[in-house]
């Protein structure tokens, strides 16, 4: 860091409360559905009640009969908006990568409930509602392939007729390697062999998706408003696909109610309000139903996994082969079909595994679009490791803790570099671990689970364990290039100090709940000796932040708080040359610390940033040449990823007479590297960890044979409450990482990547002396029941 | 078109709505107080609530006309004229309570309902109590934290 040791307070690393919190808490902040739009066009999207049709023909007689409905559009009658233009995926995975052409509004087959298939303008949103409802719409069904291992079935209809087939890829990674996995399991002593389900999951963020565009007829701009998680990417892209000059097209993402990937998209709905706005010269917005967005928006996970590891008689593991189906749904949505390779790289989990076999074959179904959710393939990598190693320990008959600390990557082995070819940075797994144990009170809960267990009581006790190690900082660029992923992975941040020495960061990383402003402010005020309090963070709007790559995979501050962090460098080095020249003095010379140059050895030699930053903007007396400013631009790509870890334990109750699971403790020791700010670091993981117990124990995308979905809304797809959360109980072991200078990995996502496996784990480990290896997610009540009276029924 | 008075912090507002109208849209898109938000269209995730008559409601569930002459608080009312937050949004800001934010508003409204309502709540109450309110973000923990501590400071 810039600031010597005798600095001032740091406030990096203390548990400063948010800036961002007055206006949300007051009301204050404008979310997408709060911006007031006179004369505004409202759209109602008529979606596809069929899972596969053809659509014979669209009635909108009715609907033009309701007050304020004014017109009602087909897909073929809006198809010269977009001419050659369709949703775009930006990661062709596989030069033969199958990618279906997705129109904004489907024209002649309808592939999904949900898929748009015409819209109703209206001058209000009651108007539009109405009017969508009362469109006709005359489908002849076709059948439909609904489930995953369906779609490759022999005579499975097929979801695009003209692409022969319902397999979109397959994409591998074990290079010369595949001997020698196959040695490892002809050798093992010991060999797991397992089958998961990720069921499909619903993100639901509490504020649904929204888009506003707003034309300036005279200049031939428009500015495009959505809840989206990247305007700049979303920029880029609507300019696109529409063929907007990119100097014509602004995009903003107002204050945004959470994403957690559903946001990380181009959605039809932004692509057909910015085309109408452009056509019709008025503005034109949409605002999501929480019911229509089950449908609208995309949805996570959905794979069958094979996992299988092979160990030597001490439960050393040596190979794993992996082997997924994973569903991409009807169309590729943005990262659709890179989602299962961001997990393919980690099935060897924070173990040190020398051999390694992944493959994924990706297939269509007549459902929605998958695209990233919250971990987006790592969740679902470490779920598979997790369990898999806890059937291992149950084989060679050690403990959880045990076996993965015979098969821990040792703290002095990094920089590692993985079987699956990647570098870990930093990492001490086994001390994560042990405080894990220690905090859980592991101990007294096996003896309280014992004692349950030869009472025959039954409420029994599980204890589950959950050891993950993810990558994120995404990401490398040259890295991007070798995953045919469609852009880089840097970061944009421009530092200037005003005159009167406040400071306006502006990052192009896009916050949804983050808190950057807080955190960007925490890391300028420490490197420059001001107050965090005369820093204003500036995003999410491509006019006043231009270049950015926006906010996903837990990137933002290892990525764009590193831009950030370095363009402060760079503005000190310019004050540096203008306090030279002040005081008459060689730069090398100087030091700065606590906002203050100062001669060593002169103390009374010195000058204030305050008088610097005035003196760049006279510019009455500054160095030969020098810019008359005092900012710095920096688009910083990353060496490499970085890499969170921890271990979590889950501890539950299962009642065995009903099969309820009550998530009674639940202990987390992460490793997200240098901690900026504690209280926000621990408010992700208090979250991220319900996101992830709440796929294990409540959360499905539930889909009938006919392929509509029947927990479309919030009351039949159980989003937890806090009466379900348990308490979580945190600590951390921070291994800087190498890979930033300030040593930081991410936290966003490590939550809901570690908290699946663990709670599993648990309920598995309560019911195992009744016979029962395996529960499905979720593990409902009815789940679990049924699992218990098949391993009874079976020991009978 | 229907004639409906409401007493919205504070101020009586006449307005003409639809009968259908909500009441969360008659404050939102007539009255402009866009604090309040919708999440759902099933009743079930409380972004909306506010206080009708100082009970908390989730206004999404309310017709305009079904609150005629009720006196309203939103979460555009409930600070101080001069910026205060009130105790309840204070604890929300100091437990870290809050992360998006777009729940926030109704949480706080439940949350200062269910503390006028059931004194000396303790933990489990205060989770059962809040249970129609969704958050998505926090995991709840410091919601509750926050509550307590409200609580306990009569927060009200």
């Amino acid at each position: 860091m810039t600031i010597t040791e005798d600095a001032p307070a740091a406030h990096v690393g203390s548990r400063r409360l948010r800036k961002e919190d007055p206006a949300l808490l007051t009301g204050e902040a404008r979310f997408i559905d709060d911006l007031a739009l006179p004369g505004a066009i409202w759209v109602g999207v008529v979606r596809s009640t069929e899972a596969h049709a053809n659509i014979v023909g669209i009635d909108g007689s009715a609907a033009l009969e309701i007050d304020g409905v004014h017109e009602v559009l087909s897909g073929a009658d809006l198809a010269p908006l977009w001419g050659e233009g369709a949703l775009p995926c930006a990661w062709p995975v596989t030069p033969d990568m199958k990618n279906p052409t997705h129109l904004p509004v489907a024209t002649t087959t309808a592939k999904y409930v949900g898929d748009a298939v015409a819209v109703v303008l209206a001058d209000s949103r009651y108007a539009a509602a109405d009017g969508a409802a009362a469109v006709v719409v005359d489908y002849e069904p076709l059948p439909a392939v609904v489930e995953i291992e369906d779609a490759v079935a022999d005579g499975a209809p097929l979801v695009h007729a003209d692409l022969e087939s319902n397999e979109c890829y397959t994409w591998g990674l074990w290079g010369d390697n595949a001997a020698a996995v196959d040695a490892a399991f002809a050798e093992a002593a010991h060999v797991v062999s397992e089958r998961y389900l990720q069921q499909r999951l619903i993100p639901a963020p509490m504020e649904p998706r929204g888009c506003a565009a707003v034309p300036s007829p005279a200049g031939g701009e428009l500015t495009l408003y959505s809840a989206t998680q990247i305007p700049h990417i979303l920029k880029v892209m609507t300019a696109v696909v529409l063929g907007i000059p990119e100097n014509k097209l602004r995009v903003v993402a107002p204050s945004v109610g959470g994403g957690f990937g559903c946001k990380l998209n181009v959605y039809a709905e932004e692509i057909l309000c910015s085309a109408l706005a452009m056509q019709r010269g008025a503005p034109v917005r949409w605002t999501e139903g929480r019911t229509e967005g089950a449908v609208s928006t995309i949805q996570g996970r959905g794979q069958v996994q094979h996992i299988e590891m092979a160990a030597d008689a001490g439960g050393k593991v040596q190979a794993v082969r992996v082997k997924l189906l994973a569903d991409m749904g009807a169309y590729l949505q943005l990262v659709t079909p890179g989602v299962p390779l961001l997990g393919g790289f980690l099935y060897h989990g924070c173990y040190d595994i020398p051999n390694y076999m992944f493959e994924c074959t990706s297939v269509f179904t007549n459902r929605t679009p998958t695209d990233a959710y919250r971990g987006a393939g790592r969740p679902e990598a470490t779920y598979a490791v997790e369990r898999a190693m806890d059937s291992l320990a149950v084989s060679v008959g050690v403990s959880p803790e045990e076996i993965r600390a015979r098969n821990f990557i040792a703290a002095d082995a990094f920089p590692y570099e993985s079987s699956a070819g990647l570098v870990f940075d930093s990492g001490d797994y086994q001390a994560v671990l042990d405080k894990a144990v220690a905090l859980a009170g592991l101990s007294e809960r096996r003896a309280d689970q014992a004692r349950r267990a030869a009472e025959g009581s039954s409420k029994r006790l599980g204890i589950g364990f959950s050891s993950y190690v993810e990558m994120c900082g995404l990401a490398p660029s040259r890295v991007l290039a070798s995953l045919d992923y469609g852009a880089g992975g840097w970061e944009a941040a421009t530092v200037r100090i005003s005159p009167t020495c406040k400071v306006q960061v502006v990052t192009g990383s896009t916050p949804h709940g983050q808190g950057h402003e807080t955190c960007w402010s925490m890391i300028v005020a420490d490197q420059l000796g001001v107050d965090p309090d005369d820093v204003e963070v500036l995003h999410s709007d491509t006019a006043v932040s231009p270049t950015g790559l926006d906010t996903y995979g837990s990137r933002s501050l290892a990525v764009g708080g590193t831009a950030v962090y370095m363009a402060t460098e760079k503005v000190i080095d310019k004050a540096r040359a203008i306090a030279a020249h002040q005081l008459e003095a060689s730069e090398d010379d100087l030091e700065f610390s606590g906002g203050v140059f100062r001669v060593r050895g002169t103390p009374e030699a010195e000058v204030p940033l305050a008088g610097i930053a005035f003196a760049a903007f006279t510019a009455h007396d500054l160095p030969d040449g020098m810019e008359p400013n005092l900012e710095a631009h920096v688009t910083y790509d990353p060496p490499n990823f970085t890499f969170p870890n921890g271990t979590h334990i889950a501890v539950v109750e299962v009642d065995t007479d009903t099969g309820d699971v009550d998530l009674i403790d639940y202990v987390a020791v992460d490793d997200c590297g240098v901690q900026i700010n504690p209280l926000v670091v621990e408010g992700q993981v208090h979250g991220g960890i319900l996101q992830g117990a709440a796929q294990a124990l409540y959360e499905d995308a539930v889909y009938n044979s006919d392929g509509q979905l029947v927990s479309a809304n919030l009351g039949d797809y159980l989003v937890p409450s806090a009466a379900e959360a348990p308490r979580f109980r945190l600590d951390s072991h921070a291994t800087p990482s190498p890979t930033n200078p300030m040593g930081v990995k991410g936290v966003g996502e490590a939550g809901t990547i570690a908290a699946a496996p663990a709670v599993i784990n648990a309920v598995v480990d309560a019911l195992r002396d009744l016979g029962v290896t395996d529960v499905d997610m979720p593990a409902s009540p009815q789940t679990v029941w049924k699992a218990i009276a098949d391993a009874q029924g079976g020991a009978s | 078109m229907t004639a409906v008075t409401l007493t919205v912090n504070g101020t009586e507002r006449s307005l003409d709505v639809e009968p259908r109208t909500l009441l969360v849209h008659a404050l939102r898109d007539d009255l402009g107080l866009t604090g309040t938000n919708v999440g759902c269209d099933s009743s079930s995730c409380g972004a909306c609530t506010v206080l009708v008559d100082g009970q908390s409601a989730k206004s999404c569930t309310v017709f305009a006309v079904q609150a005629d002459g009720a006196d309203i608080t939103t979460i555009e009312g409930v600070a101080d004229a001069d910026g205060t937050l009130h105790p309840m949004q204070q604890a929300f800001h100091e437990h870290h309570a809050l992360q998006c934010g777009y729940c926030t508003p109704g949480m706080v409204m439940a949350a200062i309902s269910l503390v006028e309502e059931y004194p000396g709540l303790d933990e489990g109450g205060v989770r059962h109590g809040l249970e129609g309110n969704l958050c998505r973000c926090t995991g709840y923990q410091n919601i509750v934290d926050a509550v307590l501590a409200a609580a306990g400071s009569g927060g009200d």
